[in-house]
């Protein structure tokens, strides 16, 4: 695939906590410098910069790709920031991977960072400008609102309940426990705290949801005779793929996510995937509600439409099950700084791979994984297939 | 690697250290002011409202009626100059009852946002608009509803020359 | 093989400086549409991903990437953004078609200046928060500082800063989509009313709206679909500080490595020997000057004279902003590096009607995103 074979050889994170004292600038050279310590490089190393943020109206800063660019090594290099909304952590290594792929660098350094904390006086207020400023702006909507509209359709439509869907946030926020830097670990959540948590856009509820936060995480991607130099667990991107539907939210089935699918068969044509669910070892779609694990699950083609919550009920989701899902603890337990998230799924990729997640170990050598992340208006779908 | 690593970077501050006058901030806001060109689609869409009517507009190549209108279908991508009235009236595709507001104020009485399948659209072609005179606890999926209008001399070609849609059969 | 990318269809609508009667989807529609018919592409069949170039604030939307893909033919196809120029735009379309998985890619740049109310303020939005909004400067000021130090480090004059505003100017009196043609004394440039000295107002580009998409493909397919493909030789893309603390003034050092970076995968050694025509940033009259100093076609101090002597006029040693740059058809935000391509193109194509240049087959389009930043990208081209 690809005029070069790409592989991630280190990686680096920062907590996701609600607020952080450190600066954007501050949280993306936190986790380029782990990433570069992690594999022993320098920036002199680094070929090309590839970073991908959120929407500019959380900084308060326009052209933040710019503002940011030093924190993230690019001073003097070739500079470029992606994006595609909520899916830009799983599409900012693609970004990394066609500069590689197409033979123009050998060495790219990918970060993602948020620093939503600095909306006032909260960050969802930002999110009204994503509706379309002439046919929806002037209702005020929230961003709740698509949500539960997108999840009240997915459970009606197949008759899934809420605690079917709880078992979700359940299973990611005991599994971020063992995150270092997860905001939401809770070993002892139950689906009771679930359910009783707070009504906020009925079907959502607040225990539903990975609030904004703030963080960093980076990942350092080699072309393969560089990746064998440094290190002998290289971690290679094998697939890549990304859709994006119609703006017209409202003019498409809300209960199942077909730009998700498009992306992974995208991604699992490349990387030579006939029957994802025998070939994928750990899969970890993009959590930031946990109806939306589901949802992309099912998109993802890893369950049949409808029926992702057997994943949960059944064992195969969790750890020592036949295909961990969010082993990481996903956004509802380590949290949701939209585009460092969905690199945060990259990044837990590559350390389960190679064996090196710790107390979240994925037991019995997982050889491949799919991370996926989502955005815009229930739009675009990005997915990245690794293995060893 | 992740097990190696015994602090992770971040720190995380609190509203507290705010109050407490601990963090140093700087406070700024945007005056960012736009006018967006409606143009042909949306622009028509607008001035039906106005005349109480909701606009659609049809493709010949697929035969689809889509609703807010478009001046060419982004399937087929090819123009699409025909503009079709539709009834005012739809089904329930969705619905939420929403009870914080979108600067996060908690209301006691909830707000019912929803995407209405339009009548005389093609099926799971709709808006989003809010629900009315309806008890939040009898909203369906599928109901059947209709449009609310502000009076003719009030309406300004928005999309919230539509007050709400509220139920056709009495719940 | 996929080693070589073509740009193999142009389309644009514009530019004026203003667009009432369309919306930007309608707007950008039309540009695709025209971009499509000249590469006789079907976006739904056979173009495979899309890239779009947009910033958020210049449209008053956040996360606009959701907008972009109807109008392009992308609906639920590979489409992304980047946050960049048009000539961003085109390095990344380049970078995918180049991977060997997609043969035809399309890119869209587009600006609804007009529709900004309060552009200014937007503009300032993008300097740092704590250390230089609180000055409640306009952001015209930092191109006022570069232009102080270029002035001063390379004894350049405000008379060669003007002379490249009536040469672009006049320029576009040839270019049936310029909107912003006029033939200048250098007493009417001089004399406009100075914003942040040295800077004048006249040295500014206006804003204009429009809308650019173009096609490019690979090699295999490049050769089937057109008989005037434009062969990408090279680019090259760069970032200084974006701090204003801590950067260098004088010189484009962005343009400098970003020009070293297209230069080197295109085998260029001697700039002014190999390159027919060029178009450059002029957003602020200076930075034509900055520009060719940057991009090696005269050493440090001399573009200023070489100007003033006429050496980048259309008929002479090497045309500059034939087009009329974004003097001549306006600031188009990030569109800016597409209308440099555009131009180059169209003249590598023999299509540049009454303003031809005769005997050119390899042109360099350069950009720049504009102040606060130091962010650059080059592009050689070839027929």
């Amino acid at each position: 695939m690809g005029m070069q074979k790409v592989a991630v050889v280190g990686a680096g994170m920062t907590k996701f906590v609600r607020r952080a004292q450190e600066t954007a600038k501050e949280l993306t050279w936190e986790a380029a410098h782990m990433a570069l310590e992690s594999c022993e490089m320098t920036m002199d190393d680094i070929e090309a910069v590839c970073f991908g943020t959120a929407p500019d109206a959380f900084d308060g800063v326009h052209l933040n790709g710019e503002y940011v660019s030093d924190g993230a090594g690019a001073w003097r290099k070739p500079y470029m920031r992606s994006y595609v909304g909520g899916g830009t952590g799983v599409f900012v290594p693609i970004q990394g991977w066609y500069h590689i792929a197409s033979g123009l660098f050998d060495v790219v350094m990918v970060v993602a960072e948020e620093k939503m904390s600095s909306y006032y006086p909260h960050a969802q207020a930002a999110f009204m400008t994503i509706f379309d400023h002439t046919t929806e702006r002037p209702l005020k909507p929230n961003l709740l609102w698509i949500f539960a509209m997108e999840m009240n359709r997915y459970m009606t439509t197949y008759g899934i309940s809420k605690a079917d869907i709880a078992q979700v946030a359940v299973q990611h926020k005991r599994n971020a426990a063992d995150h270092p830097c997860a905001l939401l670990g809770d070993k002892d959540i139950t689906l009771q705290d679930i359910l009783n948590s707070e009504v906020l856009a009925w079907p959502v509820q607040r225990l539903d949801v990975s609030p904004v936060s703030d963080g960093a995480v980076a990942v350092i991607l080699a072309a393969e005779h560089i990746a064998k130099r440094i290190t002998d667990k290289p971690v290679w991107i094998e697939g890549v793929g990304w859709h994006l539907d119609t703006s017209y939210w409202t003019n498409r089935e809300l209960a199942y996510p077909r730009y998700v699918e498009y992306a992974a068969r995208m991604a699992y044509d490349m990387a030579g995937i006939k029957e994802p669910r025998k070939e994928i070892n750990i899969a970890e779609p993009y959590d930031p509600f946990d109806y939306k694990a589901l949802h992309h699950l099912e998109g993802l083609q890893l369950a049949e439409r409808g029926k992702a919550a057997e994943l949960y009920s059944d064992g195969t989701a969790s750890r020592s099950g036949n295909m961990p899902i969010c082993p990481s603890g996903g956004l509802l337990g380590v949290g949701n700084p939209i585009a460092a998230a969905g690199l945060m799924k990259i990044a837990e990729l590559f350390w389960q791979l190679r064996g090196e997640a710790g107390a979240r170990q994925v037991p019995g050598q997982p050889r491949r994984g799919v991370a996926q992340a989502w955005g815009d208006l229930m739009q675009v779908g990005t997915v990245v297939v690794m293995g060893k | 690697m992740t097990a190696k690593i015994k602090e992770f970077p971040g720190i995380s501050l609190s509203e507290q250290d705010f109050t407490d006058g601990k963090i140093l901030f700087n406070f700024d806001k945007l005056n960012g002011i736009y006018a967006w060109d409606t143009g042909v689609g949306i622009g028509s869409y607008l001035a039906s409202l106005k005349a109480g009517v909701i606009l659609g507009s049809h493709c010949p190549n697929c035969r689809k009626i889509v609703v807010p209108p478009r001046t060419f279908c982004e399937f087929c991508y090819r123009p699409m100059d025909e503009f079709v009235p539709l009834n005012d009236s739809g089904t329930v595709n969705t619905f939420s009852l929403c009870y914080v507001t979108w600067d996060v104020k908690r209301i006691k009485q909830p707000e019912i946002p929803a995407v209405i399948d339009i009548d005389g659209a093609s099926p799971l072609h709709g808006i989003m608009h809010m629900l009315g005179e309806i008890d939040p606890k009898k909203v369906k999926i599928g109901m059947r509803v209709k449009a609310v209008w502000k009076p003719a001399e009030e309406r300004q070609g928005s999309i919230n020359d539509i007050l709400y849609f509220k139920p056709i059969k009495e719940v | 093989m996929h080693d070589r990318v073509a740009i193999v269809g142009v389309g644009c609508i514009g530019f004026r400086p203003s667009t009432p009667e369309h919306s930007y989807k309608e707007m950008v529609y039309e540009a695709a549409m025209r971009a499509y018919t000249d590469a006789g592409v079907d976006p739904r069949r056979d173009v495979e991903s899309f890239v779009t170039v947009a910033e958020d604030f210049h449209e008053g939307t956040s996360i606009f990437d959701e907008y972009t893909p109807d109008q392009i033919g992308g609906a639920l196809k590979p489409v992304h953004t980047i946050t960049g120029d048009g000539l961003h735009g085109i390095a990344t379309a380049y970078m995918l078609i180049r991977t060997g998985q997609f043969d035809i890619v399309a890119i869209e740049g587009h600006s609804k200046a007009s529709n900004i109310k309060t552009l200014p303020e937007v503009t300032a939005y993008a300097q740092d928060p704590i250390l230089n909004r609180p000055l409640k400067l306009n952001s015209h000021f930092i191109a006022g500082l570069e232009m102080n130090r270029y002035l001063f480090e390379t004894d350049s004059t405000r008379e060669q800063c003007a002379a490249v505003v009536i040469k672009n100017r006049f320029n576009a009196l040839s270019n049936s989509l310029a909107p912003y043609g006029a033939n200048l004394t250098l007493e009417d440039v001089l004399s406009g009313p100075v914003i942040s000295w040295p800077l004048g107002s006249r040295e500014i580009a206006v804003h204009a709206d429009g809308a650019i998409v173009m096609v490019l493909a690979s090699e295999e397919k490049a050769l089937s679909l057109s008989d005037k493909p434009i062969w990408i030789l090279g680019t090259g893309w760069n970032n200084d500080s974006p701090a204003l603390e801590n950067r260098d003034w004088a010189h484009s050092k962005y343009t400098e490595e970003a020009a070293r970076m297209a230069y080197r995968q295109a085998g260029i050694n001697n700039p002014l020997e190999a390159i027919d025509i060029a178009e450059v940033d002029d957003t602020y009259a200076y930075k034509e000057l900055q520009a060719l100093e940057a991009l090696g076609f005269c050493r440090e101090g001399e573009a200023g004279t070489l100007t003033l002597e006429g050496f980048t006029s259309p008929d002479s040693g090497l045309p500059v902003n034939v087009s009329g740059g974004s003097l001549g058809m306006g600031n188009l935000l990030e569109a800016n590096g597409l209308a440099r391509a555009l131009e180059i193109v169209l003249q590598l194509r023999g299509e540049a009607g009454p303003r031809q240049i005769e005997n050119v087959n390899l042109g360099l389009a350069q950009s720049w995103r504009g102040v606060p930043t130091t962010s650059g990208a080059v592009l050689i081209l070839a027929n």
